[in-house]
Parts: structure tokens; C-alpha cells; sequence
């Protein structure tokens, strides 16, 4: 590539310097909120996923089920797909527990005269089906065995709010495409202009030999320079907003919880690449327009 | 000379129309290579016309337009820039980009030619200096007078070492000297192997000339 072609890129940008300063802040802007939407989902999934790698359902059992009967169920639980384990807990080894979790308020439970906890089963799910669908499934098919007293899974929530993360991803998603459509407008209007400022140049640098490529080309590199420099832009703004987040949560107690980091470097690479892109057809819109004559 | 065989430029029962009014009637024509062509003709003539046709300025109405064995009608429009190459035009209004330095007005033509940056300064230099625009180089077109600026045009036609030279009123704002020295570099061009077709309304230019003259009058040739 030869190097007036960047001259002219430069100069065109330096001479609107107005209307590119505008273009690059609207860029930022976009891609600083499309990418903290991506942000967001980003970590939201994966703590999704590590709560769900804990996904286990409880199955008590009616008083009135004996050892054949729990020989049967752990056999018939065990055979259901998805499955990978079915652990008895009898109702002993459920209130050993429950003293040890209690500690010191475990004297609470010397007084009682009969153990009040019925015999369980544990069922953990293969990797597979560590999802919420899977689990109602299971529940809903252990629940119609019999001697079943119910199952209970403590994760139900997490239908709950993956659900609201998933109106959030709509709402992101058609945010974003809206965003996206936008910034291509004003890109692709901003060459317009350059081009109409550049009119009488062109029509005499056509008259004296030059090709549609050569009148072209400094016009795509100012469209994805904008477009690399506002993706740039607004992935350091990113950047900065998530430090600031991120310090305040580790100040808190959630820290453990929420442990929230920023986008990987292909995804970071990615937006850069894309914001490249959309100054790119912002350029090829304008000037299919403006070259047909 | 066998006349078909080394017309560069022909022009078969050319018409141009505006509306209802004839700029060209019927124009039949053959311009030899490395011929030396006067286009004279009061103003109005359409001698502009005829120029704006062979580089593909404007469409014709009617006719054929043969140059270097191309039909102009068969040129699509991603094929023009290659036939204006073989040009070097010199407008009547100048056509220099008024943003640019007279040097990248000039080395513009060579960088759509795609040549080597280090070349194209040699080049530049050299034909700015023939004109006699070597220190305005820096200059802004609009910040030159008509004469300094026919000077540019001149420079751009000719920096490309065209094979055909279009000069549409190239010392008509000219000082006598200057002229003459425009003039001896279209003469040297010519005497470099060019085809050159020259535009004037001016007497004095055309009575000095040794080449073929034609006469354009109300759009029609007349002699
Ligand atoms: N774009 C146009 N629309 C309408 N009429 C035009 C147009 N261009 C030229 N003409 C007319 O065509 C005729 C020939 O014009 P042209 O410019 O070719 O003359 P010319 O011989 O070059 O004159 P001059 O010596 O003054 O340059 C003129 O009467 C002019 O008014
Ligand atoms: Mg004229």
C-alpha cells in the first residue's frame, strides 16, 4: 500500500476534523456499550455454570419404604439417563451431618427423642445434563417412582434467574443490533460528506486517469481507522469502568462470590476487528452510492 | 502514408447535441499518428466539444469514435481511466485541484500510474522546471495566476508522457514568451513520437504553425 494513500486518509480526517471527532465518539460510545452488554453476559454465564456444576437433587423417601424398596429405587434411579450417581443417605447419617454443620448449636438436637429427618437419596447428574431443563426432567421422573416422598433441588432459583438473563441477552442483543445499525449510518453518512467535500477532486483526479480503486482507497482506510481507533476507544473505556467496578466489589464481601473478569483478548480483538468492519461498509454504502454516476 | 492504416484517432458522422442545439454536426475526421492538429474556430465552434468527446467528457449523440483502434462506445466506464492514460489533456479551464500544491497537482497523474514515489519526484521536478513552475511548487493553485496556472495544466498533461496530447487553449492565457515556450514544449513532445491536437481560436498561433489545420465553424467542419 502506498504511502499517499495514508496522506490523504490523514488529511481528509484532519480537514473534517468536526464531523470525524464526532464519528469516533459515537463509535466508542457504541462499542463501549455493546461490549459491557457482552461484558455482563460474559461473567453472568459463567456463574451459571459454576453454580450448576453443583447441581444435585435431594430425593426423601416415605417412612414407609424398607431396604428392598430402597435397593429398587437407587437401581431404578441410577438406570434414569442422565444420571451418574445415586447415594443413599439414611436418616442417621443426615443428622450426624446436620450436628456437625450445627456446631456449636448441636446441643440443640440432644433433645430430641426420635430422628426427625427421613432416609434421602443424593442424586448427582453427569456433565451433560448439569442444566435446568435436565434437572426438572429428572425430578419430575424420580417424583413418579414409588415411596417418593419429593425432591428437591436447592438450585431452583437459577431457573428463576436464568430467565431474567436471558430477557436481559433480548434486550442486549437487539440494543446492540440497533447500536450496530446506527454507528454504520453515521460512518457511512460521514464519508458521504467527505466525499461531497472532495467532488470536484475526484470528478478531475477521474478525468486524469485515475481508477475507481485509487479514489477509493483512502476513503476505506479513514473508515476502518475510525472504526479500529473508536473500537480502541471504547474497549479502553471498557477497560477503566470495569477496573473501577471490580475494585469495589473486591472491597465488599461478594468477592468470592462474584469473581468477574474482563473479556478475553480474542473477544477484545474481536470488537476492534468488528468496529473495523462497520467503518468499512460504512465506506463501501457511501461510495456505491457515490461512484455509480 | 496509407491513411486508414495510421489514423490514431477517427471519427465517423460525429454528432453532439444539447437539447435541440447541434454543438457537432455530422463530423467526420482522421487524425494520423504523431500528427501535429490545429482545431481552429471562433468560440462557440464546439472545438471543447470535440475534446470532451475523445476522452469520454461527454457522451456523443451520434457517430462512431475510434482511438488506437478502441471503439469509445464499447469503453465501459471501469475500462476509462486506461484510455485516459494514453491521454495528456490540457483544459481550458485548467481543472487543477485547488487543495492541492501545484507539485501534487502534477505528480497526481503519476500516482494513479502507480510509480515509485522516488520516481515520480525526479519527474515532477523535471517538467515543473521546463514550464518554468520549479519554485512554486509549494504553491496553491487559486494562489497563482491564470498564466502560472495554464502553466500547471500544462505540466500535468504532459508529465505522464502521454501518447496523445489534447490541448484545448494551452497559451490562451499566456504572455507572448511564455507561450512560445509552451508551444516548443508541445513541439518537442510531438517530435518525441506524441500525437498532438491543439485547440485555438488564436490567428497568430495557427499562421505560425507547420501542422495540419482544420476549420470548426457553428459545429461543422469546413475545411
Ligand atoms: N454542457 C452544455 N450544455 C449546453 N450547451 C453547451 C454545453 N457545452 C457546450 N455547449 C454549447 O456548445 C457550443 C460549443 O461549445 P464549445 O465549448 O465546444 O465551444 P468552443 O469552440 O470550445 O469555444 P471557445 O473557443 O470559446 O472555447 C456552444 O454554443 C456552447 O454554448
Ligand atoms: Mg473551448
Amino acid at each position: 500500500m502506498k504511502l499517499f494513500f495514508f496522506k490523504r486518509a490523514i488529511q481528509d480526517i484532519l480537514n473534517n476534523r468536526f464531523l470525524n471527532t464526532v464519528t469516533l465518539i459515537t463509535i466508542s460510545l457504541s462499542v463501549l456499550i455493546v461490549s459491557s452488554f457482552a461484558l455482563f453476559f460474559n461473567n453472568t454465564n459463567e456463574l451459571l455454570d459454576t453454580w450448576k456444576k453443583g447441581i444435585r437433587a435431594l430425593v426423601y423417601l416415605n417412612p414407609d419404604a424398607d431396604d428392598a424398596n430402597r435397593l429398587d429405587l437407587k437401581y431404578n434411579i441410577q438406570n434414569l439417563e442422565g444420571v451418574s450417581e445415586a447415594r443413599f443417605i439414611s436418616r442417621k447419617e443426615a443428622l450426624a451431618q446436620m450436628k456437625v454443620q450445627m456446631g456449636r448449636q448441636a446441643s440443640l438436637l440432644e433433645g430430641l427423642e426420635s430422628n426427625p429427618l427421613p432416609d434421602a437419596f443424593e442424586v448427582r447428574l453427569k456433565p451433560e445434563s448439569q442444566t435446568i431443563a435436565e434437572i426438572e426432567r429428572l425430578s419430575k421422573a424420580i417424583e413418579a417412582l414409588p415411596h417418593i416422598d419429593k425432591v428437591e433441588y436447592g438450585q431452583q432459583w437459577i431457573g428463576k434467574f436464568t430467565s431474567i438473563i436471558n430477557v436481559f441477552k433480548f434486550v442486549g442483543s437487539a440494543m446492540g443490533g440497533l447500536f450496530l445499525v446506527a454507528t454504520l449510518f453515521i460512518v457511512a453518512n460521514t464519508v458521504r460528506l467527505v466525499l461531497y467535500s472532495r467532488q470536484e477532486e475526484i470528478a478531475i483526479m477521474r478525468l486524469v486517469g485515475a481508477t475507481d480503486r485509487f479514489i477509493k482507497t483512502p476513503f476505506y482506510i479513514q473508515g476502518m481507522a475510525l472504526g479500529g481507533l473508536g473500537g480502541i476507544i471504547g474497549m479502553a473505556g471498557l477497560y477503566i469502568a470495569f477496573h473501577f467496578i471490580s475494585e469495589k466489589f473486591h472491597n465488599s464481601l461478594s468477592a468470592e462470590l462474584l469473581d468477574i473478569h474482563f473479556l478475553s483478548l480474542e473477544m477484545i480483538a474481536g470488537f476492534v476487528a468488528g468496529s473495523m468492519l462497520i467503518g468499512w461498509i460504512g465506506c463501501y454504502v457511501s461510495l456505491k452510492q457515490f461512484l455509480k454516476a | 502514408m496509407k491513411p486508414h492504416e495510421d489514423a490514431l484517432i477517427r471519427l465517423f458522422h460525429v454528432y453532439k447535441r444539447y437539447g435541440a442545439y447541434n454543438a457537432l454536426f455530422d463530423i467526420s475526421l482522421d487524425i494520423f499518428r504523431n500528427e501535429f492538429l490545429f482545431l481552429a474556430g471562433p468560440s462557440g465552434a464546439g472545438k471543447s466539444t470535440l475534446l470532451k468527446l475523445l476522452y469520454l467528457g461527454e457522451a456523443l449523440s451520434e457517430g462512431q469514435i475510434l482511438i488506437d483502434r478502441v471503439n469509445l462506445a464499447r469503453v465501459s466506464r471501469r475500462r476509462t481511466p486506461e484510455l485516459r492514460r494514453k491521454l495528456g489533456i490540457i483544459f481550458q479551464d485548467f481543472k487543477l485541484i485547488p487543495t492541492k500544491t501545484v507539485y501534487e497537482n502534477v505528480a497526481l497523474v503519476l500516482e494513479t500510474r502507480g510509480m515509485s514515489r522516488k520516481f515520480i519526484q525526479k519527474k515532477v521536478n523535471s517538467v515543473l522546471r521546463t514550464v518554468g513552475m520549479e519554485d512554486r511548487q509549494k504553491s496553491f493553485p487559486p494562489g497563482l495566476s491564470g498564466g502560472e496556472q495554464q502553466k500547471v495544466a500544462v505540466a500535468r498533461a504532459v508529465v505522464g508522457e502521454p501518447k496523445i496530447i489534447l490541448a484545448d487553449e494551452p497559451t490562451g492565457s499566456l504572455d507572448a514568451d511564455s507561450a512560445e515556450a509552451i508551444f516548443n514544449l508541445l513541439i518537442n513532445i510531438h517530435a518525441r513520437g506524441a500525437t498532438v491536437l491543439v485547440a485555438t481560436h488564436a490567428k497568430e498561433l495557427i499562421s505560425n504553425a507547420k501542422g495540419r489545420v482544420i476549420q470548426l465553424k457553428e459545429g461543422k467542419l469546413i475545411a
